[in-house]
């Protein structure tokens, strides 16, 4: 159990060892986002319907951010499958090494590089017309959140990393079903322009939460309140977290690589 | 007689409904090679799983180093190096990377990793290639990388996955040299493989494996008296001459012999040693046809695992 950490620790260095060395996965990894916030300032920012007193661009803004981070999951189940399909899955657990370590450095190493997306992610909104209403603290527990939403999707996509078992299968199975999640909660629109059905589903959807802590957060009063949001927030990627997490480590134990 | 370091009794798994090992009894003496042989899909990587705890037995026990596999996983994984059929690698780390993190995993102080990995590259001649993403390896570097990933705390049981599959001639002589000298500095290893040149080359000991089941076992010399003693065998010029020279040695030994028409090679087992080769060598000269390569000779394990299982090791291999 003390080798959580340690192993952990050797896990990340590794696959931030790698990071110079596929110049590309950093480049396209940076694309997206960036790319998004831009189609998403100038394509939707004037011609969506806001609740009076909100601005649009504002709106649309930490919608995007947020949806990148979630986008985590598929980086990380790529890189287990990969692993699993090369055979280090394989040679790591045939190490007296801590059971749960390699999805630890595998989250440790994603957490850094998500965040240094979600920086100059931010740094481009900024660019075209974002700003922090919401004051310094406010920025910074923003960004916490974006953390806790990389670990808790991070675990959602080293679950699927290990039961896919195959790199190309789980980048799609990683990815996929974050369309209908983020694009059924308050991202991009707000609740009220929703059918009631969808309107019930969306309220408790939980990247309306995340979306709605960081909107209080980054944006901030009079129209958007980070408390109760961030505590709703929290305690789903807590949730997801011990829960995928759980699954995960449960499935690396079985993982049977062929 | 020592001590057995890996024993294995009963050992079972199943996959759904097929049963990948079905009861294997194995012992493996210290400072001995067991060389376990059979085809694709017979079960051999499924036992190395299993004795090295990477997956859990259905059903029997196995230790390894006086340890239970299913109750003291860890305490096996500290005793023992695996080197797979893969190259497990990280490819985008420095051959030095790589074994100083594997190193660290085995929980050695840094300073002691880092002289570890330094002594390994030198001993398998990767000290030039150190620095350099294992990407840019060639197959068999990549393997002589990932057998010294399994040696980083000088296990004395090493268990190896059919370490030269695919390997160049070259490969697998340099990978032949480096596991007799893993074997004269007193380790205990259980190799897998498809080529029974090597299994009858390197181990001591020989069970050969087919659809989960131990079909045969003892050493080399011993299993190739299972399938008869000596063997005439010639090559014939023309492939036309191939069936006449058959039936000539038909009517001599009494024995259908095996002929390979590609290489045009018949050979049939013997009772009299050199009369019979007499014999053969007369009735062909009787009948005209011109010989090659004509001699007597013991069996290879090509012939023991047809003899055993009724079909070709390597073809079996092909299909699986």
């Amino acid at each position: 159990m003390s080798y959580v950490l340690s192993d952990g620790w050797e896990m990340t260095k590794r696959h931030l060892r790698q990071v110079p060395r596929i110049p590309e996965l950093l480049f396209f990894s940076l694309i997206q986002p960036v790319m998004f916030v831009l189609l998403f300032r100038y394509v939707f920012g004037g011609a969506l319907r806001m609740p009076p007193g909100v601005d649009a661009v504002q709106y649309l803004m930490v919608g995007i951010f947020a949806q990148s981070m979630t986008f985590a999951t598929a980086g990380i189940s790529t890189g287990l499958a990969d692993d699993m399909q090369k055979g280090l899955i394989d040679r790591f657990r045939s190490l007296p090494m801590a059971r749960s370590a390699v999805l630890v450095g595998r989250m440790g190493s994603d957490l850094v590089r998500n965040m240094f997306v979600a920086v100059v992610m931010v740094l481009v909104g900024l660019l075209v017309g974002f700003r922090f209403t919401g004051g310094f603290w406010g920025a910074l527990g923003g960004f916490g959140m974006f953390a806790a939403t990389v670990l808790a999707f991070g675990s959602i996509g080293a679950w699927i990393g290990l039961s896919v078992r195959n790199a190309e299968a789980a980048n799609i199975a990683g990815i996929i079903w974050l369309f209908p999640l983020t694009f059924t909660s308050n991202a991009f629109v707000p609740l009220e322009t929703m059918p009631d059905w969808l309107r019930a589903w969306a309220q408790v959807n939980p990247i309306t939460k995340i979306v709605n802590a960081t909107r209080g957060l980054f944006i901030g009063p009079p129209v958007f309140h980070p408390f109760p949001a961030v505590w709703q927030a929290l305690a789903w990627c807590g949730g997801l977290m011990v829960v995928f997490g759980f699954l995960a480590v449960r499935q690396y134990q079985r993982a049977n690589s062929r | 007689m020592s001590e057995n370091v890996i024993v294995a009794e009963g050992l079972v798994k199943r996959f759904g409904k097929v049963h990948a090992v079905s009861g294997v009894d194995l012992a493996v003496p210290a400072g001995t090679v067991l060389g376990m042989l059979g085809p694709n899909g017979a079960g051999k990587t499924t036992m190395v799983r299993m004795l090295t705890t990477l997956l859990r037995p259905d059903g029997g026990r196995a230790l390894v180093g006086g340890h239970d596999v299913v109750a003291e996983p860890n305490a096996v994984r500290t005793i023992m190096g695996l080197s797979g059929q893969y190259a497990a690698v990280d490819e985008y780390l420095t051959g030095r990377e790589n074994l100083d993190m594997f190193g660290r995993l085995y929980h050695l102080p840094k300073r002691e990793a880092a002289a570890r990995a330094d002594e390994l590259l030198d001993r398998f001649r990767l000290t030039d290639a150190a620095d350099r993403p294992a990407k840019t390896y060639s197959g068999g570097m990549r393997r002589r990388l990932d057998l010294a990933a399994a040696l980083v705390v000088r296990p004395k049981i090493i268990f190896l996955d059919e370490p030269t599959t695919g390997l160049d001639p070259r490969g697998r002589m340099g990978m032949w040299e480096i596991i007799r000298a893993l074997v004269r500095d007193g380790a205990t290893l259980l190799l897998t493989t498809q080529y029974l040149e090597e299994a009858d080359e390197l181990a001591d000991d020989i069970v050969i494996i087919d659809h989960g089941t131990v079909i045969a076992r003892g050493t080399s010399d011993q299993l190739k008296a299972m399938v008869g003693g000596e063997r005439v065998q010639f090559t014939v010029p023309s492939p036309a001459a191939v069936s006449r020279a058959a039936a000539a040695v038909l009517g001599v030994t009494g024995e259908d012999p095996e002929v390979d028409e590609e290489t045009s090679t018949v050979s049939a087992p013997v009772r009299e040693g050199t009369r019979s080769l007499v014999a053969v060598v007369n009735a062909l000269d009787g009948l005209g046809i011109e010989a090659h390569d004509v001699g007597l000779r013991r069996p290879t394990l090509d012939e023991v695992f047809l003899a055993l299982t009724g079909h070709k090791a390597e073809e079996e291999a092909v299909e699986a």
